[in-house]
């Protein structure tokens, strides 16, 4: 894990909700270790971890359903740490979306309105707006489960910003759902974000889903965020192996730095292989790193083609992902490298054994902290 | 040889044995006591049942005892139920052997010792007169206030477990939900809570009255001759005056009751948990 601070880009707008020095203990475990996180108006921004990250526990704080060892939470001008979450004014949609069973779709949307004293026919008029805007219009008198899970997310959803709260948390709400609800519905969320706003923040342990919905990106692990970015920083320049390891799929090697000059490194891997990287950040030689190739980065390079680096190996497996192919080669000096390319029709999948010369520019080379 | 239960012949066969046992040893009884009741083919002893003052009275005063005991059951088992669903499971294991303790000791051993602590010169009187709260003893038994004293002791588990069970069903996010929405606590256990545990409490409800509307020995006992309660009756026709018939009858209007009740809770049980 890496001490240095997360790597970020600085807040542009001011933050709507800010979590400053935010420390979490059970008994002797500390579930979150110190998390400053903002949230800026308007953004959705994903806390993404492995199960046991302490992501959970940082929603709930927010919520107001845990509270902070240490640390202050931020919600505008109000500091909401101690604050009861009945007053906080958040809006939420929970994991298993805890829709009231012994209550029909209207009159679930309809409770936090009349929590507020909202008058009747201004409560109607609201009720009727949300559904109409999650596309459940005309399902006002059933009950949650006569509702698909699908459905059900979209009356939580409905449930959660009725009232118009000023930041929307959603624990995890795609778990429950096939991949293609689940992916409508991810789509579905950003889209009633925009319409309404809002400023999201959402929990996940799913990466892909969170380069799908997010502004920015949180990752987490052990209780602290590792790197907060744009879903493009996190996937390309992420700051150690926890988050390239995490984010996407990688080949990740240690390597020892043999040559920096200007802002190129170059490290001898443990199989014998050199790679070359571009790199802001200088490193002295003799170091310890984690080199990073995307597994789209290399490319098959033809007799007379090369690269700033060039590997040869034999295909070992080959997975056919339906727009893409992804092949297992193991290198010659014993390294193994996935790539993954897309699929064209017209050309033939390599065949277990098949030779390859692979060939990847520097600038597709990442260089991130070994411990 | 031991019986083979394949394919759908097994859940009969299995089911047979119960059904065999209650048709014998409950339907029969049951059928016979009607007949009883009926004897010489004349409603005469339901007549003399429905129509007598005396009985009418003493089928009113089972009711409002039974009602009685439900509410302060109710009221007795709901805050109960509800540490017991939150408790560490160490806690909900102590808490349900007091609850047992009841079932494990005899009935009558029960009584006698409610007449010990409630009696005149009773524990309960001396301390209340030692402590300088009360002038002269209170008057805690051979009256309604004994007879519900010992039906909630006896009865109050049969309240419980529905409710602490209907409580352990449900979902705690939905209260966190409800807080987050904004609702004080008073509103969480309203609007969300009380109506996910009312199947509990209908059930226990029913469980409760039902048996109280029975019961003989408690109010015979601690009720002294001045509680009388519609089984203390049947008892006395049947011992002393020999009226089976007309003890049959009463059994059967109690049954009835009690049926009718039952149905009309169940009804009303089927409607929350569908709503």
């Amino acid at each position: 894990m890496n001490d240095a601070p997360p790597h970020g880009v600085t807040a542009a707008r001011n933050p709507l909700l800010s979590l400053s020095s935010v420390v979490k203990r059970y008994d002797t475990v500390l579930a979150v270790a110190g998390v400053d996180l903002s949230v800026r108006d308007g953004e959705i921004l994903t806390i993404l971890g492995p199960s046991g990250s302490g992501k959970t526990t940082l929603l709930k704080m927010v919520a107001g359903f845990e509270q902070p060892d240490e640390g202050r939470i931020r919600l505008g001008e109000r500091d909401i740490t101690e604050a009861t979450p009945a007053s906080r004014g958040i809006g939420m949609v929970f994991q298993n979306y805890a829709l009231f069973p012994h209550m029909a779709v209207a009159e679930n949307v309809a409770f936090p309105l009349e929590m507020r004293r909202m008058g009747q026919a201004q409560i109607k008029e609201r009720v009727a707006r949300a559904l109409a805007l999650v596309g459940l219009a005309g399902y006002e008198k059933r009950y949650p489960r006569q509702l698909s899970g699908g459905q059900q997310q979209r009356v939580a959803l409905a449930r959660a910003v009725v009232f118009e709260p000023p930041i929307l948390l959603l624990d995890e709400p795609f778990g429950a759902l096939d991949r293609k609800l689940r992916e409508q519905m991810q789509l579905e969320v950003k889209r009633l974000q925009r319409q309404l706003g809002i400023t999201a923040l959402f929990v996940t342990h799913d990466q892909e889903e969170a380069l799908v919905l997010s502004d920015r990106i949180a990752v987490m692990n052990l209780g602290r965020v590792e790197q907060i970015g744009t879903p493009f920083e996190i996937y390309a320049q992420p700051v150690n192996r926890f988050v390239a390891d995490f984010i996407g799929e990688s080949n990740l090697y240690r390597g020892t730095v043999s040559a920096m000059a200007q802002d190129r490194l170059t490290a001898g891997i443990e199989s014998g292989l050199t790679i070359t990287a571009q790199t802001a950040a200088p490193r002295p030689v003799g170091s310890t790193v984690g080199i990073v190739v995307r597994p789209e980065a290399p490319r098959a390079l033809g007799d007379c083609e090369t690269a700033d680096n060039v590997a040869t190996g034999s295909v070992t497996e080959v997975v056919y992902l339906g727009d893409a192919i992804k092949y297992v080669v193991a290198l010659d000096g014993g390294a193994e490298m996935t790539v993954r390319w897309p699929y064209r029709p017209s050309s033939e999948a390599l065949p277990i054994g098949a030779r390859l010369r692979l060939g990847w520019s520097a600038d597709l080379v990442h260089v991130v902290g070994w411990d | 040889m031991i019986p083979v239960l394949r394919g759908e012949q097994g859940p009969v066969l299995v089911g047979l044995l119960p059904v065999a046992f209650l048709g014998l040893l409950f339907l029969l009884p049951v059928l016979r006591l009607f007949l009883l009741s009926v004897e010489g083919g004349t409603l005469a002893h339901f007549d003399r049942a429905v129509t007598s003052d005396l009985y009418l009275t003493v089928f009113i005063e089972t009711f409002r005892i039974a009602a009685i005991v439900t509410c302060c059951s109710l009221l007795m088992a709901y805050p109960v139920a509800y540490v017991l669903s939150t408790a560490s499971p160490r806690w909900v294991l102590i808490g349900l052997v007091f609850l047992m303790l009841p079932f494990w000791t005899s009935i009558l051993v029960r009584t006698y010792a409610w007449m010990i602590l409630l009696g005149r010169n009773g524990v309960l009187n001396q301390a209340l007169l030692g402590a300088g709260m009360i002038d002269k003893p209170v008057a805690l038994i051979f009256n309604t206030t004994g007879v519900v004293i010992g039906m909630v002791h006896v009865l109050l588990p049969y309240m419980v477990f529905p409710i602490y069970s209907a409580m352990l069903r449900v979902n705690r996010d939905l209260l966190l939900a409800a807080e987050g929405l904004g609702a004080s606590g008073w509103s969480v256990f309203r609007r969300v809570f009380l109506p996910l545990t009312m199947p509990g409490v209908i059930a226990g409800t029913a469980l409760v009255f039902i048996l109280s509307l029975g019961f003989y020995i408690t109010p015979a006992l601690l009720g002294g001759g001045k509680v009388i309660m519609i089984a203390v009756l049947i008892e006395q026709q049947v011992r002393q005056f020999l009226e089976w018939g007309f003890a049959a009858a009463l059994s059967c209007l109690l049954l009835v009751v009690a049926v009718l009740f039952y149905v009309l809770l169940n009804r009303l049980g089927r409607r929350e948990t569908i709503a």
